[in-house]
């Protein structure tokens, strides 16, 4: 048994919590888009089959909502819970996006409950999709508020720090820092694309197991087209955070890149294996790609590795994560570019088995790389907890069973995972589309 | 006014807020609960159930708000209130929890399990409960403090009268505070068999709320006898509290004005809630923190206070609109729209 280490419990915790809320979270920031573009679509073309596609994701967003919102109050009361330290200096530089973070939360969760319950309300179908805009809203603004918290973490700015006393705090110079604008805008495109990869998927295995009704076909259209938008921003703001890093934190880049030379016309190297004297095997090279990822230019020089003192470098496994992820995200990329050009080439295979299959991958993938990505952001930022500021034992609580709270989180997930699950496929399965879809507009068309 | 207490103010108002609507929230799924095991009017539960839907999450709001902020006001609360309340608030977030996403999984899944209905009927007592531990432990008394380590003292709080007489107190408000709630609410939704039920409820919940209370004045005249004191030369705010309290019972008993009656409820806890708090002050954490040594600096305090008028007057719209369409639409409440 290891030592009771109030700071490496602390860590494992707040990785669990953030790790699992980060999963309904996103789903969170992403579906409400999908929904209010699946309902749009249905009053434009006068169609109920997208209507009842948003109808149906409302309501299975309704049980991811409810472990997110749970999940969300939990990490809000861990990070005061196990980083008090970190916090009683946070509380006086970036309290104001946490706060805020709250309201538009509020918000959204106001309108959420009057979407759900408002669908026959009114006349026009198009006063009831004004109400999922602000949904809309409160969900990116709340994703938008509390990265800014993180980007602060890995760019602290808007205050001095003189032998341990605060002065000269300016709360919008430390919201907007250098890390914001990249990081807000990777984090909320990429719930988009993973969120479309994820009812997408739905829609796929449908028409895997020969269900083709036109309900299922047109979810899977809606989902792809959005999914390939979002891969591609995704693409080139992912870009964009990698000129952030060579600019800001050049050793969260280079360890992320196992880059150890200051170099110019450096390659970047994707996979591969390390050895203790910084020597890699097995890897693939590409020539001035991160040179090109750094500076957009294959001359320019980037940073190494070795420039940093040891004590100051994060763990080099971040490389897998930061692989795992763009390799991901490129082919997600490469994925709904396939369905829709085989869609315009060659519509008889559209539907064939290996595309769907291939679309069925992106959705626990898509998240997956959510994973890797945050997983990258927090272990990249290693040994500190505010870049440069803070290091991470310092912000970690010293009290007594952080330990016995790990396991009874742990329990707590397990359930709440579990249940979750059994509940969505329930309701699904026990009341199909086709069948709705029947009841609700008297449809019996079969359109297969 | 001095800038530390309008925050204070504003963090209070909406604890207080989180204690009305989570009690009639809490309160309500144990009823709900509670008639099924007893095979009571299945009314009675799509009653509750109908006015449970489209609110549950914004009931949870609230305490978020409360937290994030006064880590925000007082920064030195998340050093002091977070090293001690691992473990309590560790066990509350895992009832929150289990009793949001169950009764979501409940609500909105295929079918109603007895399972999931009691997991978030009993969770709803038991969060109040283990929540009462964070404005325990500031009456002082129940924390250690030495070289820079703060220690919730275990011994001191479960041996504790005016502990356990909080828990009580926050209990027993649940359920009166809900009954009255929907005796209104069924009231106008001409259900006369759940009226009658959650009427006989009310009554039956007056006479143990005033007597918790005044267990809760006993225990704190106990432990912190300066509290007490001061909370004395505010005796009025109490007056007043009780005076509310009577005309509740009356309105219920005679079962008019029911809407009045539930004003008075809250008014009850309005002037009780900030009279505890008025006589709570300077003091976060008795003898450790006051509210002037855990201030955050100007600066964020005023961009903190421009944020929450900009963000109240989004909200109050939005809050409206969700009042009127749920609670005060008679068709809705009485479930003739869906």
């Amino acid at each position: 048994m290891i030592d009771y280490d109030p700071a490496t419990y602390s860590r494992i915790l707040t990785g669990l919590t953030l790790g699992f809320h980060i999963i309904f979270a996103s789903i969170g920031v992403g579906v409400p888009l999908m929904i209010a573009l699946a309902e749009w679509t249905g009053l434009r073309k006068r169609d109920p089959h997208y209507t009842l596609l948003a109808r149906r994701w409302a309501r299975g967003f309704v049980i991811t909502v409810a472990v997110g919102v749970v999940t969300g109050t939990s990490i809000g009361l861990q990070l005061s819970l196990l980083w008090p330290n970190f916090m009683e200096l946070a509380g006086q530089t970036i309290s104001l996006p946490l706060f805020m973070e709250t309201f538009a939360f509020f918000f959204e969760a106001i309108f959420l409950g009057i979407y759900l319950y408002t669908w026959d309300r009114f006349k026009s179908g198009w006063r009831h999709f004004l109400l999922v805009i602000p949904v809309v809203i409160g969900a990116s603004l709340s994703a938008f508020f509390i990265t800014t918290v993180n980007s602060f973490m890995n760019q602290p700015q808007g205050f001095e720090l003189v032998n341990g006393v605060l002065t000269d705090i300016n709360p919008l110079v430390a919201m907007f820092n250098p890390a914001t604008p990249t990081k807000t805008a990777h984090v909320i495109i990429t719930c988009y694309l993973a969120s479309a990869f994820v009812l997408g998927a739905i829609a796929a295995t449908k028409m895997i197991r020969g269900n083709r009704h036109a309900y299922h076909k047109k979810a899977l259209h809606l989902t792809m087209v959005s999914a390939f938008v979002f891969a591609a921003a995704t693409a080139a703001i992912g870009d964009l955070s990698g000129k952030y890093l060579a600019e800001y934190q050049p050793e969260k880049l280079a360890a992320a890149e196992w880059h150890f030379e200051t170099e110019e016309q450096a390659p970047l190297i994707v996979g591969g294996f390390l050895a203790d004297n910084q020597e890699v095997t097995g890897a693939l090279e590409i020539p001035y790609a991160l040179s090109i990822l750094a500076h957009s230019n294959p001359n320019e020089e980037v940073i190494g590795l070795n420039e940093f003192p040891e004590s100051d470098t994060p763990p080099l496994y971040i490389h897998y994560l930061f692989d795992g992820m763009v390799g991901i995200g490129i082919y997600l990329l490469a994925i709904s570019f396939m369905y829709l050009l085989i869609r315009r080439i060659k519509p008889a295979w559209q539907y064939n088995k290996w595309l769907m299959r291939g679309i069925v991958a992106g959705g626990p993938l898509g998240i997956l790389a959510i994973e890797f990505g945050w997983v990258f952001a927090e272990v990249g930022r290693q040994p500190w907890i505010l870049h440069q500021i803070m290091r991470t034992p310092e912000g970690a609580t010293t009290a007594e069973h952080v330990d016995i709270m790990l396991y009874l989180f742990i329990a707590l997930y397990i359930a709440l995972g579990v249940t979750a699950t059994v509940v969505l496929r329930r309701m699904f399965k026990e009341n199909p589309a086709a069948h709705e879809l029947e009841q609700r507009y008297g449809d019996r068309r079969d359109d297969k | 006014m001095n800038l530390e207490i309008l925050g204070m103010g504003v963090l209070w108002l909406f604890l207080y807020g989180y204690m009305i609507v989570s009690s009639i929230d809490f309160g309500a799924g144990f009823f709900h609960f509670f008639n099924k095991i007893s095979r009571k009017d299945h009314q009675v539960n799509s009653l509750i159930q109908r006015y449970l839907s489209p609110v549950w999450e914004v009931t949870n709001v609230f305490f978020v708000f409360f937290f994030v902020g006064i880590v925000g006001f007082f920064p030195s609360t998340a050093y002091y209130f977070g090293t001690a309340l691992l473990v309590p608030v560790s066990i509350s977030i895992v009832l929150i929890a289990i009793r949001g996403s169950y009764y979501a999984f409940n609500t909105y899944g295929a079918k109603d399990s007895p399972v999931y209905s009691f997991l978030y009927g009993a969770t709803g007592l038991l969060i109040p409960a283990s929540l009462t531990i964070a404005l325990t432990i500031s009456e002082g008394g129940y924390v250690n403090v030495s070289n820079g380590q703060v220690r919730l003292l275990y011994g001191e709080l479960f041996s504790s009268l005016y502990a356990w007489s909080v828990v009580i107190l926050a209990i027993i408000s649940v359920l009166f505070i809900s009954s009255a709630f929907l005796q209104y609410y069924a009231h106008k939704a001409g259900d006369n068999t759940s009226y009658r039920l959650f009427r006989r409820y009310t009554l039956f919940w007056s006479l143990p709320t005033i007597l918790a209370s005044g267990l809760v004045f006993i225990g704190i005249r106990q432990h912190n006898p300066e509290h007490f004191s001061s909370m004395l030369n505010i005796w009025w705010m109490f007056g007043l509290s009780f005076l509310f309290f009577s005309l509740v019972v009356y309105l219920s008993y005679r079962g008019k004005r029911l809407g009045t009656a539930f004003v008075f409820v809250m008014l009850q806890y309005f002037s009780a809630w900030f009279g505890y708090g008025a006589s709570h002050l300077p003091w976060l954490l008795y003898d450790e923190l006051t509210i002037y040594d855990g201030f955050v600096n100007q600066t964020m305090a005023w961009s903190l206070i421009t944020a929450f008028i900009a963000g109240f007057l989004l909200l109050i719209p939005s809050l409206y609109l969700l009042m009127r369409l749920f609670l005060f639409d008679a068709a809705y409440i009485r479930g003739e729209r869906k």
